[in-house]
């Protein structure tokens, strides 16, 4: 193009960087499984893939569009049971469709429920949308126990995923089988999501978060803006739904439940809704606490709630926000004199966490579990919460942490403020 | 639709607030390609006149015609669609957005590009022309990359009209466009103004006299919801109803400034 200049050289037609970007992504998600093959592992893996579609989806509302959802998990629930019967016609021998289509069923209902909710939902916007929204949600959970045929009462619609004739040996019986479909369908919608917002939708959608009234005087119906992303936003939310149909071979009640509505509002929140690859961020961590952490420990919702509060407090931005931040330091060759302080703040924080932990698990130990006796072990160290010495170990642990924090904030933030130059 | 068809017409348009009625039978006419001005007392109604014409109220009673076509009632992206364009006397852009993504969402609408989730916006060629050439008008292609809640005042009140003249629109609303400025900076806005309106009609709301005497081919003064006058720089400034709504020398004294 002969009338570029200097200021129009980011057009390319081909990015480069953003390709090596995906390629990379999808190089670490055929790898992962082989890094960790227990099973445990592949399970934990999966329920990323279908937490990182599902927090993107959500993310297409919330960071760019300005739409806070309560009621989220109605499009992923319903592509869920909608993908299981199918499944199971399939199974049946009614309805013949490679199983590894399935996530597309899924995502067309999901679809298919965000033009008919997003009608009545994103007529309004702000407080109003996110209230009817919670509506909707309590009314399709409730709805879920009137008609148990579709929703299969308390106990759910199970299923059978390995159905037909294996094509070139897969079955999708195995695990790892799974784990590739469900990776595979995430780089996919990841792809297809971050291309949404780089189209003229996509970016009237940022405007409409940033001044919905400003963007009804640039020739736009924000009321319009708002369902048609709401509508793409559920076809992803309903890839999920499948997908973990897939997974789990079961679907009930709870993936249309509030509970998984709010489940991916912190995911998102805690990657931040601000960037792009925040949720991916958010869903990863959330799926280690709510997977991995409920594993060790029965406090496991608390810590997350911890978690979350001091996110939304301190780091509103989001896990995200973080990692940008580092970006200029980085360029700037300075990011390596941050460290020392840095390493003092993790130090202050590993300490206040063991702090947490300790006092936590001995509460909890006292208040749930004494039945058994008030013996226990933390880190292999084993102890009785019923005695004084620990709850004085917790009382140290809490103080010096708390003093070592204050030194160590102070030092962080000194050391940001002057860019790393103090 | 004849060559006379004025731009903007309004007759007898009226607002009500609860009791309040506070436009009481506006008429207003504006011809295509006219620099028109309305001025005023504080709490005249300019504003709201401007809310009407642009669709963020719609009339008690009355008409509001665009090009002879009633546009009372109807919501303001229809009424863009059919030709206005507005600014806001608060400045009303997209703050997270950067200057440049400001102007492209502004001109997206005008070529078409509507809904579109199937178009790569890096690969908008005409989009990306347009807006380059909008950011060139108003002097900010420096400020390209600079994220909108970040720039200086003058700066977003230059984004401001630059938002609402690049769609193209045929006539464009201006409420207040120097409100809050130096007066370098007012005389930089009515470089601006004056350059980006050629061929276009012109309607502001302005209470800077050297601005409106030095740009509005007609001037309309509004009081108490009503137009007294409606007539030439020259004739509104010997006309002793709109003395006296200036109490008498407040006007004067602006224009002698001017």
């Amino acid at each position: 193009m002969a009338t570029m200049t200097g200021t129009t050289m980011h057009y390319r037609p081909l990015n480069l960087a953003r390709w090596l970007i995906w390629g990379f992504t999808a190089l670490v998600m055929a790898v992962l499984p082989l890094l960790f093959p227990g099973g445990f592992a592949v399970t934990l893996l999966s329920q990323m893939g279908v937490m990182i579609i599902f927090a993107l989806s959500y993310n297409m509302l919330l960071g760019q569009t300005g739409m806070l959802s309560f009621g989220h998990s109605v499009y992923a629930g319903l592509g869920a049971f909608i993908a299981v019967h199918v499944l199971n016609m399939i199974g049946a021998g009614k309805v013949w469709l490679p199983v590894s289509m399935l996530p597309l069923v899924g995502g067309l209902a999901g679809a298919f429920f965000g033009v008919l909710f997003g009608y009545v939902t994103t007529r309004r916007s702000g407080t109003t949308f996110a209230m009817i929204t919670l509506g909707i949600g309590e009314m399709v959970f409730a709805s879920s126990l009137m008609f148990p045929d579709f929703f299969g009462g308390e106990g759910g619609i199970s299923t059978n995923r390995v159905v037909g004739e294996p094509f070139l040996g897969i079955t999708f019986g195995p695990g790892r089988q799974v784990y590739y479909l469900i990776a595979a369908w995430c780089l996919v919608s990841m792809i297809g999501m971050y291309a949404w917002t780089q189209t003229p939708l996509g970016r009237i959608a940022n405007a409409v978060r940033d001044n919905p009234e400003r963007v009804e005087f640039i020739g736009y119906n924000t009321q319009r803006v708002r369902y048609l992303v709401l509508i793409l936003s559920a076809f992803f939310a309903g890839i999920a739904g499948a997908l973990s149909a897939l997974n789990f071979e079961i679907v009930s009640a709870e993936n249309v439940s509030a509970v998984r509505s709010g489940g991916v509002l912190l995911a998102t929140f805690i990657g931040g809704a601000g960037v792009f690859f925040g949720p991916v961020l958010g869903a990863i961590v959330f799926i280690l606490f709510a997977v991995a952490l409920s594993d060790l420990t029965k406090a496991w919702l608390l810590y997350l709630g911890l978690f979350f509060v001091l996110m939304v407090m301190f780091v509103p931005g989001g896990l995200a926000s973080l990692i940008l931040r580092q970006v200029p330091l980085i360029a700037a060759g300075r990011f390596k004199r941050m460290l020392p302080s840095y390493a003092q703040g993790a130090v202050a924080g590993l300490l206040l966490l063991a702090a947490t932990i300790l006092t936590v698990e001995m509460i909890y130990k006292v208040q749930v579990d004494s039945a058994n006796g008030t013996a226990m072990s933390l880190f292999g160290i084993g102890f009785d919460a019923g005695t004084l010495a620990p709850w004085l170990v917790a009382g140290l642990l809490w103080g010096v942490g708390a003093l070592a924090w204050r030194y160590a904030a102070a030092r962080v933030r000194a050391m940001l403020e002057t860019g790393g130059t103090a | 639709m004849t060559a006379t068809t004025p731009a903007l017409e309004l007759t007898d348009v009226r607002k009500r607030f609860g009791q309040t009625e506070i436009i009481r039978g506006v008429n207003l006419c504006v011809q295509r390609g006219e620099r028109h001005a309305m001025i005023g007392p504080n709490g005249a109604g300019k504003s709201t006149t401007f809310n009407l014409m642009s669709g963020r109220f719609s009339p008690t009673s009355g008409s509001v015609k665009l090009n002879g076509e009633d546009i009372g009632g109807k919501p303001p992206f229809e009424i863009y669609r059919m030709g206005l364009s507005r600014s806001f006397q608060i400045t009303n852009i997209f703050h997270r957005l950067s200057v440049f993504e400001n102007l492209r969402c502004a001109v997206l609408w005008a070529l078409g590009y509507r809904y579109s989730f199937w178009h790569r916006l890096s690969a908008l060629r005409d989009a990306r022309l347009r807006a380059e050439e909008v950011l060139e008008l108003i002097g900010m292609t420096h400020r390209r990359h600079a994220q909108a809640g970040m720039l200086t005042y003058a700066e977003q009140r230059a984004l401001e009209i630059g938002i609402t003249i690049a769609g193209g629109a045929e006539v464009i609303l201006l409420d207040e466009p120097t409100a809050g400025m130096s007066r370098s900076e007012s005389d930089h806005a009515v470089e601006l103004i004056r350059k980006v309106t050629v061929g276009k009609t012109l309607i502001m709301v302005e209470h800077d006299m050297s601005v409106v005497f030095g740009l509005a081919d007609r001037i309309s003064v509004l009081v108490y919801g009503e137009v007294i006058a409606s007539d030439t720089p020259e004739a509104i400034r010997g006309n002793p109803k709109v003395r006296e709504a200036y109490l008498g020398t407040t006007l004067d004294d602006a224009v002698e400034a001017a």
